[in-house]
């Protein structure tokens, strides 16, 4: 079996999320790698959130907010970009490549720039292969000791 | 022979700096009422006692072993083994045994790089030197051994089942007495709880004044004077304050240092460097990609900061095969 991605999307209730719906309504074709849990705001991504999903089998985090200036909630996608920011080095610092994580700002109209979005994603993410952060890895004790 | 009458209690050290022994002796006196009460029956830094006499123990004979220090080779998972089995309560003391500790930071470099630093590549060793040590060593027919070094470091609780968690970088020692008080008096909590904590973080206890928190710079502590009635985030100096479980007494902070987090997480944080960097990072202010970029260029190597005191805690650390 041909090695397949998986990726998480976590989007924005005002903009991204109508925009991913956009895509669906408009039957726009796009990898059916991506699942989309829809949040109120870009904000209320947790580094938590990404890490629990790396570590129990994503292969890579897509977080999408609204455009700079349109936030429902006037700031939010822009504590998510400061987020980001830190949160990209972090993982860096783990040896999680950049291309797994991604930040971008679609709105309700963008249904083809959600979709162009999550085709690219897909296939860089199918080019870096599965993550090397093993989910139920080292669960057993006898097998971390030498 | 021990009085049976008496509590029976051992002390153990894995992987540490011996900071949470002087932390129970720092009891001052105290640790002479524990001497009447108690027989203290294994702690190497300041009592006799021997592997083959714990050894010799029933199962379940101690009544309490307060167990500081990471799991780093195979002689700290020998004997974290066998105090859990001569034990009815174990206690993983002290940040390292809580969720790894300083040692802990050796997960993000590998076990032969270590090695290459300690017995190699070290400036102080003379060169062609080539002494280094190996797990097993034979000498005149006889064969001589010391424990194996692990891949990785472990928390206490990754090698045996650990009932209480008493956290801490040392031990504030009044915490190390009400523990020890409630242990004698029979007032513990229910299993796998943290106790010698409290259920706050270090930002509520506090006594640094509070306003709207946005940053322009992140200073390192001896780059900027500080004002010692502000908090010191919003003068831009890192403090694991907001994500940090208290009890600790706010010692850091207090003595004009930003709070390292040794006390761990806070109450229901699953991952306390991603709570941090969540904390962190939102105060940050700017709104321009280029300028937020340039501030996170300000925090060198911000992984051994958030995860100081816990990276085999960590959510990704625990599942990183590498």
């Amino acid at each position: 079996m041909s090695y397949e991605p998986k990726i998480l999307g976590l989007l924005c209730n005002w903009c991204s999320y109508t925009g991913a719906d956009l895509a669906g309504t408009s039957r726009i074709q796009y990898p059916p790698n991506i699942r989309i849990v829809r949040l109120m705001c870009s904000a209320r991504v947790d580094p938590t959130f990404v890490f629990d999903a790396l570590s129990k089998g994503a292969d890579g985090v897509l977080i999408c907010g609204c455009h700079p200036g349109d936030c429902h909630y006037s700031e939010g996608n822009y504590k998510a970009l400061r987020r980001f920011t830190l949160l990209k080095k972090l993982l860096q610092a783990y040896g999680v490549e950049n291309e797994r994580i991604r930040l971008e700002w679609v709105s309700a109209s963008e249904g083809q720039r959600f979709a162009e979005i999550v085709t690219d994603m897909t296939e860089r993410v199918r080019a870096l292969g599965p993550s090397r952060i093993q989910p139920a890895l080292h669960t057993d004790h006898a097998e971390r000791c030498p | 022979m021990s009085d049976k009458k008496k509590l029976q209690i051992a002390l153990y050290w894995g992987a540490a700096c011996g900071g949470c022994d002087v932390a129970v002796l720092d009891t001052n006196e105290f640790i002479l009422t524990v001497a009447e009460v108690a027989d203290i029956r294994l702690w190497p830094i300041a009592a006799d006692g021997k592997y083959a006499d714990v050894e010799a123990m029933q199962d379940g004979e101690l009544d309490l072993t307060l167990f500081n220090g990471a799991v780093r080779n195979s002689e700290n998972e020998h004997v974290a083994k066998l105090l859990r089995q001569k034990s009815k309560i174990l206690v993983a003391f002290g940040a390292c045994a809580h969720m790894g500790g300083i040692p802990g930071l050796a997960n993000l470099t590998t076990k032969e790089d270590i090695f290459a630093t300690a017995y190699l590549n070290n400036p102080s060793i003379e060169p062609g030197n080539r002494t280094v040590p190996r797990p097993e060593t034979k000498l005149n027919g006889s064969s001589l051994e010391i424990p194996t070094f692990f891949d990785r470091v472990f928390k206490l609780g990754d090698v045996v089942d650990v009932d209480y968690f008493l956290p801490g970088c040392p031990p504030a020692p009044e915490q190390v007495k009400n523990v020890l008080l409630a242990v004698v008096k029979g007032e513990l909590p229910p299993r796998k709880s943290v106790v010698g904590a409290s259920e706050r973080t270090v930002c509520d206890d506090c006594k640094r004044t509070k306003a709207e928190k946005k940053v322009r710079r992140f200073y390192r502590p001896f780059e900027i004077i500080q004002d010692s009635t502000r908090c010191l985030l919003e003068q831009g100096i890192l403090c694991m304050g907001s994500a940090t479980r208290s009890g600790c007494g706010v010692r850091c902070p207090n003595s004009n240092q930003g709070c390292r987090g040794c006390y761990g997480p806070a109450p229901a944080v699953k991952d306390h460097g991603a709570k941090f960097l969540s904390a962190l990072a939102s105060i940050i202010d700017s709104k321009d990609p280029k300028e937020i970029e340039a501030m996170v260029g300000q925090l060198p190597d911000f992984i051994s900061f958030a995860y100081r005191f816990g990276m085999p805690a960590s959510i990704l650390e625990r599942t990183h095969h590498r």
